[in-house]
């Protein structure tokens, strides 16, 4: 599946990803938890979050000259 | 003990890059982008040890020293979105143009997109220029490492020697092929010492909740964003990692990968590798505050390696500073190769002997400018007494305002040598301001307001480029069309 629809949904999806890396409601705050400053958890999760984007990204939005690539990359 | 270990260390770097000397075709191909051969783990290893530096490990730790996890946030988490988003963006389509045209260098892909002499080598000053406090960082770091977990006994000018001698013998023997072995082998290395590094001093101070509590307790404002990191600041950070779309050597990187597949699996796990190196750091960062009240200004460079000198043994100690010489040296040998590779091809050979060198001379030439340039950066090393974080956020604002250049390149047809001209210069100027109005005061923001500089020359050099270009002639059709194909940009629309 990747149609023009899903690939401009991903990009939408990876700037509002960017907005929430400025976070202005955790970052002052020392309490913990799990043990961890909770500013600190919160951009932890953010890097998980980035890599789960990018599997996507790299599933439904891989561009079409790369797809191209491979397919000629796959011939014997 | 600690220093045999040490040498033993750097033994076994040098047996990995010669080893891959076996694999060498002799040609200057193989040299600079090792036949475009290398596969997705290594190329994974070699992105990820050649950007993490001895600023991740003992920058981002000193960092964290005086302003707390605000660090990780600044820094890392944005890196784990932004470096491999430009990867996704742009690395993958330099390297499709790359192995299209036989690019070994970036300013020869610039060179021949805008059809220009006089922008290739304005570029080539310009990031050599930018490089030099980056490699500076990697031969500090190798010399605050040495000589404190020798206890002070072994001065910094031979850590640093060490580490350019290291790498000079096996860049200059293996090339590209040789570093992306020895990088992988390294970045394993600094990963896996890393973590043990991180769970041995924590263990050591008590376990990881009585470890945070001490610094509750004395440095509370180390746990929070604090009064250091203003949310403008915080905000224009987040341009730094763009520095990745214009580094020499991540370009070159690029370029290695034997397949558009090899892209995949790093995009994927590059920001859990991040969070990996960049968690342990900050937080012994934070932790060495207890045990190490009140260094001041760079003198935190090296709070990591006190932390592992205090708590671990010795053993251990030699082993975890070989880590930190492995993610120092994993990306000192890029950079220094990039550099030779820019040299030998944009300039001796496309200015003195495009067609009269063979490519035995070719690979000559790469390696004398590589011994040159670890030699200049380590008298320099000598005279130097800089924050390693702070060298760094200056190297890399000036490769993120260059970012609009590769856009450039890359999406808009319309753009013009003299618009990229434009942008480079701006860049070149504004970042000489505000380095000497910034260099001498911690934590320099524009005018206090929190804003980074590198905001500001992003968006001139962006304006240059758009606004330059607009106002002269449009590039000739048929150099444009070699860059653009018909699929693409249907996709683009």
């Amino acid at each position: 599946m990747q149609s023009t629809f899903v690939r401009r949904l991903l990009y939408v999806a990876l700037f509002v990803l960017y907005l929430l890396h400025n976070d202005l409601w955790f970052w002052d705050d020392p309490q913990l938890l799990f043990g961890l400053p909770i500013g600190l958890l919160y951009h932890i999760g953010f890097c998980l979050a980035a890599a789960l984007m990018m599997a996507l990204l790299v599933n439904y939005a891989w561009p079409r000259h790369l797809r191209d690539e491979e397919e000629r990359e796959s011939l014997p | 003990m600690t220093l045999a270990i040490i040498v033993v260390y750097l033994g076994l770097v040098l047996l990995v890059g010669s080893l891959s000397y076996r694999l060498f075709r002799g040609t200057g191909e193989d040299y600079f982008v090792a036949s475009r051969t290398i596969g997705p783990f290594l190329l994974l290893m070699s992105l990820f040890g050649t950007n993490m530096t001895a600023f991740a490990i003992l920058g981002a730790s000193g960092e964290a020293y005086h302003e707390g996890i605000g660090v990780f946030g600044l820094m890392a988490s944005i890196s784990a979105l932004v470096i491999p988003s430009v990867f996704f963006f742009v690395g993958t389509r330099v390297w499709a143009l790359g192995k299209r045209h036989g690019f070994l260098t970036q300013v020869q892909y610039f060179r021949a997109r805008w059809d220009s002499g006089a922008l290739g080598l304005v570029l080539f000053v310009v990031l050599i220029a930018l490089l030099i406090p980056y490699l500076l960082i990697g031969v500090m770091a190798g010399g605050i490492t040495l000589n404190q977990i020798t206890g002070g006994q072994v001065p910094n000018w031979v850590g640093g020697l060490m580490v350019c001698a290291v790498v000079m013998t096996y860049v200059c023997y293996g090339g590209l092929r040789g570093t992306a072995w020895a990088n992988t082998f390294q970045t394993l290395v600094f990963m896996i010492l890393g973590g043990l590094a991180f769970f041995v001093i924590v263990d050591a101070m008590g376990g990881f909740s009585k470890a945070l509590a001490k610094v509750a307790a004395q440095h509370p404002e180390l746990l929070g964003r604090g009064e250091n990191i203003k949310p403008l600041k915080l905000l224009t950070y987040t341009c730094i990692p763009l520095s990745v779309g214009m580094f020499p050597h991540m370009f070159m990187h690029w370029l290695t990968a034997r397949g558009a597949r090899a892209f995949r699996y790093p995009l994927m796990v590059y920001p859990l590798c991040i969070a990996a190196v960049w968690v342990p750091s900050v937080l012994l960062g934070v932790l060495g505050s207890v045990d190490f009240p009140g260094l001041k200004g760079p003198a935190a460079n090296s709070i990591l390696v006190k932390m592992i000198n205090l708590h671990a043994p010795e053993l251990l100690a030699g082993l975890l500073a070989a880590g930190v010489f492995a993610a120092v040296m994993s990306s000192l040998d890029s950079q220094v190769l990039s550099i030779g590779t820019m040299f030998t091809q944009d300039i001796v050979r496309y200015y003195g002997f495009q067609n009269q060198m063979s490519e035995k001379m070719q690979i000559f030439y790469g390696r004398l400018f590589v011994a040159g340039v670890l030699l200049l950066t380590y008298v320099i090393s000598l005279f130097s007494a800089r924050s390693i974080f702070k060298l760094g956020v200056w190297s890399f604002t000036g490769f993120a305002a260059l970012f609009p250049v590769v856009v450039a390149a890359l999406f808009w047809r319309r753009s013009t040598k003299q618009g990229a001209l434009a942008a480079i210069l701006s860049v070149a100027l504004l970042w000489t301001y505000f380095f000497f109005q910034g260099w001498q005061t911690p934590g320099y923001t524009v005018g206090g307001t929190g804003l980074m500089p590198v905001a500001v020359i992003l968006a001139v050099a962006t304006l240059a480029m758009v606004v330059v270009s607009l106002l002269t002639r449009p590039p000739d059709a048929a150099v444009v069309g070699k860059f653009f194909d018909g699929a693409e940009a249907a996709e683009d629309n």
